[in-house]
């Protein structure tokens, strides 16, 4: 499959932290062609293994993008059948208003999110944020014919179709983290062409956004040598300050700091040198707020990588995201696993 | 869908065209004499009995929007709004840009990178801009001008029990309902007029008054709707599903009682539900009208919109039609002369 | 059902902070010991009760431990400065009696302090009524810790007390325990500790156990209190089943197989959305290679005072709904 087209089938789609079920049967028939091994675990992470040739001492290579989106869920119907909701993942509420979502209940109903029109409104109140709790979501219906369709407890995805923009720059929700799962995507498939030794472990992750919670029991699961998270990173725009931000289109940003061995950093940096990809460099000097963080400290630590796509506008329903950049994500993690053998891996991580 | 036709269109004020050149393909072969006066105002006429009192029904054709004012170094887009907009519900949007309709977004701060102090505080239009894709300003220049109008990418929904979900219902529900009583009535004499740049001040509708010279005018709109449980009663303008609202004052008019009172009669005796604008808030293009010449007898006559002046708009089709019923009862009453 | 106030009522009486859960852990031993297969106190003092069955191992969690207040100065006048086990507000602690390990009483007061809504922990004491230091250290030490002393109260709705966080979710336990005579599953209730500083008990009694379902059972907030902001968990309208807070989003199937056991057996039940706190579930599901999790709670007025409240017909209905489904055949 082109890989806009099923950047196009994730972020269309709904996968809100721990109802990323809906999404199962796409990523999972995208990615079985070309794994060995493909199964989903206790809390819904899939796991796709793709075997090395000749892996006499059983090197393990795991790569996590998390296939959970931020979004919203019912807690409340109001007498007159408007919906009051919470967020899963961390939303500004200001990108909420005038949004259109698709409540999701035993069916999947369309709605509006509303709240008081400025005309009724105090000057003063004017330059203040209304809050997530003075919104409601509009369904048209009833409390009554609400209810037929709709519990507390339902899953909310704000409506919203992948869009190109001009160049290769694309428009749409969810981009964070889907952008990932489709640089995985990638990646297996360049390795399908390639010689390596590793085992692969391809995770879609689940909970990343309410606390890395997927990335935690799939590393125990797998247990591997080394983890590398796929995420997405700020992307430059003029109000954000320069060292926290890397540019769009110039390539995936390869993380450093105390998440990250030094060792097998510098390798990553060696092997896109060689092959001439673009990247740029991320500094997190602490715990990195991805999958990464949770691989390192699981058993007896895991030594981890984390590269980050250039995404502007995270977490808000516009994200933008550049193609060029998730190829040479791909194409830098396929050629870095090929870099890794059992020989050299002891030398990469040592001190 | 007449409506959706008119919703989808673009028609930021003071750039009226595209809707002007739906209403116009709708009307003609309908109406007796089409006129585009000098600001853009579409007046038609429509023959009938005559009457010694002349009537008017206006809509408005224009909506708010956005306007592009400079194309930064980055290729970034900066904007400022046309009409009233509360600049809260700009981001994380979708809008098209000029006539070419180029997509771009109005993005916003991660809010990773945010104190929490920041949300509570609205973002201010010049903390805004819009992204197209491009990086460099001479890309952005090959593609956008500066004044090139803006509007929300937003399309027509239907939903719910009933319900329609827009941008821009503010007034094209107005100019919708004018369009079919302009194609549905017979042999009753009347203007119709479809006015411009109502959101930036009730530009066209002075003008468009000044050269009819009308007795009577009804204003045909869409207005404020609020009707959450936890509000008092006395504080909701109006209700979705509660029928056409009659207006009794806003800022620019007091509505003339007498005609009001009629219209309401009309109402019950023809078993058609209405309710009352409740709110003194907001204006309409009666306020010039009323005004005009010696003076002109209106009312307003709105079907109530959730979410105006936002890319998500929402109205009920029932109240549409009970406001198009509630239309056409009072033309039969004023071809009886009973107005 | 009939409902066991005299159980209950013991069950908050006795001592139990967290880090210091003997006399509880005794209690509940004493309680359910004849009617389990295997029963130890793990190194954190987790009770772990089996009751063996060929099915499914299941793990259901209450926790044990209680929020209290440990003394970290005694002034030369004998007067107790403290800080916080759990979440203890200074409101809610001001003028309450208090009771140590060994029955010595005090009661909290602050400091003189002109605005009453800027009251700190670090502002109040405890009076023990005695005079010196040296008349104090007879009664307590530095590191002791106390907790609410009030009365059990109740009527035919609801019982209100302190401590129903979470000897309610024990008393569901064991009144379960006694009631089940063959299990279908392998159950392994577990009285953790800690939960009120951590979830630290569940965790490790997790990882020993290593069940195929963890089911956690502890009381959640409820919307209907006058302007209380809008929740949809009511007193009296059931047992709620948890849908999220903020140490977990309980698994979608097993939450639906609590549905439908509510469902199938005419048990009341509410679905619950909280956007706050966490309790011992939020430490299972994530244990070794992540455990699909769920929780009962029971829906209860002013959390962590000394005047919780919850309805008797919704203990009894989440008794029921947990009896239910511990008998199902639960595949996910």
């Amino acid at each position: 499959m082109d890989i806009n087209n099923f950047l196009e089938i994730l972020t269309n789609g709904s996968s809100i932290s721990g109802h990323e079920y809906r999404l199962n049967d796409k990523i999972s028939s995208a990615f079985k062609i070309y794994t060995d091994d493909i199964y989903i675990d206790n809390l819904g992470n899939i796991i796709a293994l793709k075997k090395g040739r000749n892996n006499d001492s059983n090197l393990k290579i795991m790569m996590a993008a998390h296939m959970d989106e931020i979004g919203l869920m019912v807690k409340y119907i109001e007498d007159n059948g408007f919906i009051k909701f919470t967020n899963i993942g961390g939303i500004d509420p200001r990108t909420l208003l005038g949004q259109e979502v698709i409540v999701h209940g035993n069916r999947d109903l369309y709605g509006v999110i509303g709240s008081k029109p400025p005309h009724l409104q105090e000057a003063s109140e004017m330059n203040k944020t209304i809050k997530m709790e003075d919104m409601i979501i509009d369904l048209g219906y009833s409390k009554e014919e609400v209810e037929k369709y709709i519990n507390i407890g339902d899953v909310i995805t704000i409506k919203r179709k992948l869009r190109a923009l001009q160049g290769k720059r694309l428009t749409g929700k969810a981009l964070d983290d889907k952008s990932g799962i489709v640089a995985m995507y990638e990646c297996i498939k360049e390795l399908s062409k390639m010689e390596y030794e590793a085992d692969v472990y391809f995770v879609s992750t689940v909970q990343e956004e309410v606390g890395m919670r997927g990335a935690y029991t799939s590393t125990f699961d797998i247990n591997p040598d080394i983890g590398i998270s796929i995420d997405v990173g700020f992307g430059s725009t003029p109000e954000l300050p320069k060292e926290d931000t890397l540019d769009m289109g110039k390539g995936p940003g390869i993380t450093l700091g105390g998440n990250i061995h030094p060792g097998l950093r510098q390798q990553m940096v060696t092997i896109a040198e060689e092959y001439n990809i673009p990247f740029q460099t991320e500094v997190t000097p602490g715990p990195t707020g991805t999958d990464a963080r949770a691989m390192q400290i699981t058993r007896s630590g895991i030594p981890t990588l984390c590269l980050s796509i250039p995404l502007r506008y995270m977490h808000t329903s516009v994200e933008i995201v550049d193609m060029r950049d998730i190829k040479n994500t791909a194409k830098l993690l396929a050629f870095f696993i090929a870099s890794i053998s059992n020989e050299n891996l002891e030398g990469l991580l040592c001190y | 869908m007449l409506l959706k036709k008119l919703t989808e269109a673009s028609g930021i004020s003071g750039n009226e065209k595209e809707v002007r050149d739906i209403i116009l393909d709708e009307i003609k072969g309908y109406v007796d004499n089409i006129k585009i006066d000098k600001l853009g105002n579409v007046i038609v006429y429509k023959e009938g009995k005559n009457h010694s009192k002349k009537l008017m029904i206006t809509a408005h054709m224009d909506e708010v929007g956005l306007i592009v004012t400079n194309i930064d170094a980055l290729g970034l887009i900066k904007f400022v709004p046309v009409g009233g907009i509360d600049k809260r519900i700009l981001v994380s949007k979708p809008v098209l840009i000029g006539k070419n309709k180029i997509p771009g977004v109005i993005g916003s701060k991660p809010i990773h990178l945010q104190k929490k102090e920041e949300w509570e505080d609205a973002l201010g239009i010049d903390q805004l801009y819009i992204d197209i894709g491009v990086d460099t300003e001479e890309e952005a220049k090959k593609l956008i001008n500066i004044g090139d109008y803006i509007s929300f990418d937003s399309d027509f929904v239907e939903f719910g029990e009933n319900l329609i979900k827009a941008k821009a219902l503010d007034n094209r529900v107005g100019c919708s309902l004018l369009i079919e009583i302009l194609k549905e009535t017979k042999d009753i004499g009347f203007y119709g007029v479809f006015t411009v740049m109502e959101e930036i001040g009730l530009v066209g509708a002075g003008p468009a008054a000044y050269s009819v010279d009308p007795d009577i005018c009804i204003v045909l709109e869409g207005t404020l709707c609020y009707d959450v449980p936890q509000i008092d009663k006395h504080l909701i303008p109006t209700y979705l599903n509660k029928g056409p609202a009659i207006s009794l004052m806003d800022r620019t008019t007091l509505f003339d009682t007498n005609l009001r009172k009629k219209i309401i009669k009309i109402a019950e005796n023809n078993k058609i539900p209405y309710q009352y604008r409740k709110t003194a808030m907001g204006g309409n293009d009666s306020g010039k009208i009323h005004t005009s010449k010696d003076g002109v007898i209106t009312t307003t006559i709105s079907v109530p919109c959730r979410n105006i002046h936002s890319p998500t708009s929402v109205m009920s089709k029932y109240d549409y039609e009970n406001a198009y019923k509630l239309l056409k009862a009072i033309l039969f009453e004023y071809e009886k002369g009973a107005l | 059902m009939i409902f066991n106030s005299n159980n209950l009522k013991e069950l908050v009486s006795i001592y139990g902070p967290s880090g210091n859960e003997k006399k509880i852990r005794e209690y509940i031993e004493e309680q359910i010991k004849d009617h389990v297969d295997e029963l130890e106190t793990d190194r954190l003092g987790n009770l772990i009760a089996r009751k063996k069955g060929n099915g499914k191992k299941i793990m259901i969690a209450a926790h044990m431990d209680q929020i209290g207040l440990m003394v970290t100065d005694i002034d030369d006048k004998g007067f107790l400065r403290f800080t916080n086990i759990g979440g203890i507000s200074p409101h809610t602690v001001l003028s309450q009696q208090v009771i140590f390990e060994n029955d010595t009483v005090g009661v909290v007061s602050a400091e003189p302090i002109e605005d009453i809504s800027k009251l700190k922990l670090s502002d109040m004491f405890i009076d023990i009524g005695v005079s010196s230091q040296e008349e104090a250290k007879q009664f307590v030490d530095i590191g002791d810790i106390c907790v609410y002393r009030s009365n059990y109260g109740e009527n035919n709705n609801v019982v209100f007390t302190k401590y129903l966080d979470d000897r309610v979710g024990c008393y569901i336990a064991i009144e379960a325990i006694r009631r089940i005579k063959n299990p279908k599953n392998d159950l392994y209730f577990v009285f953790t500790v800690q939960e009120e500083v951590g979830l630290r008990g569940a965790k490790t009694s997790t990882y020993k156990i290593d069940p195929d379902i963890g089911i956690a059972i502890d009381v959640t907030a409820s919307g209907d209190t006058p302007k209380a902001k809008p929740f949809s968990v009511s007193l009296n309208k059931g047992t709620a089943i948890k849908v999220k807070d903020n140490s977990i989003l309980t698994h979608p199937k097993l939450r639906q197989v609590m549905i439908d056991t509510a469902k199938e057996n005419n048990i009341p039940y509410q679905l619950e959305v909280l956007e706050f706190g966490g309790t011992d579930s939020g430490a299972i599901h994530l244990t070794r290679e992540g455990i699909p999790s769920g929780v009962i709670s029971i829906p209860t007025r002013y959390i962590h005072s000394t005047i919780e409240m919850s309805s008797k017909n919704d203990i009894i209905n989440s008794i029921k709904l947990l009896l239910k489904l511990l008998e199902k055949d639960i595949n996910l």
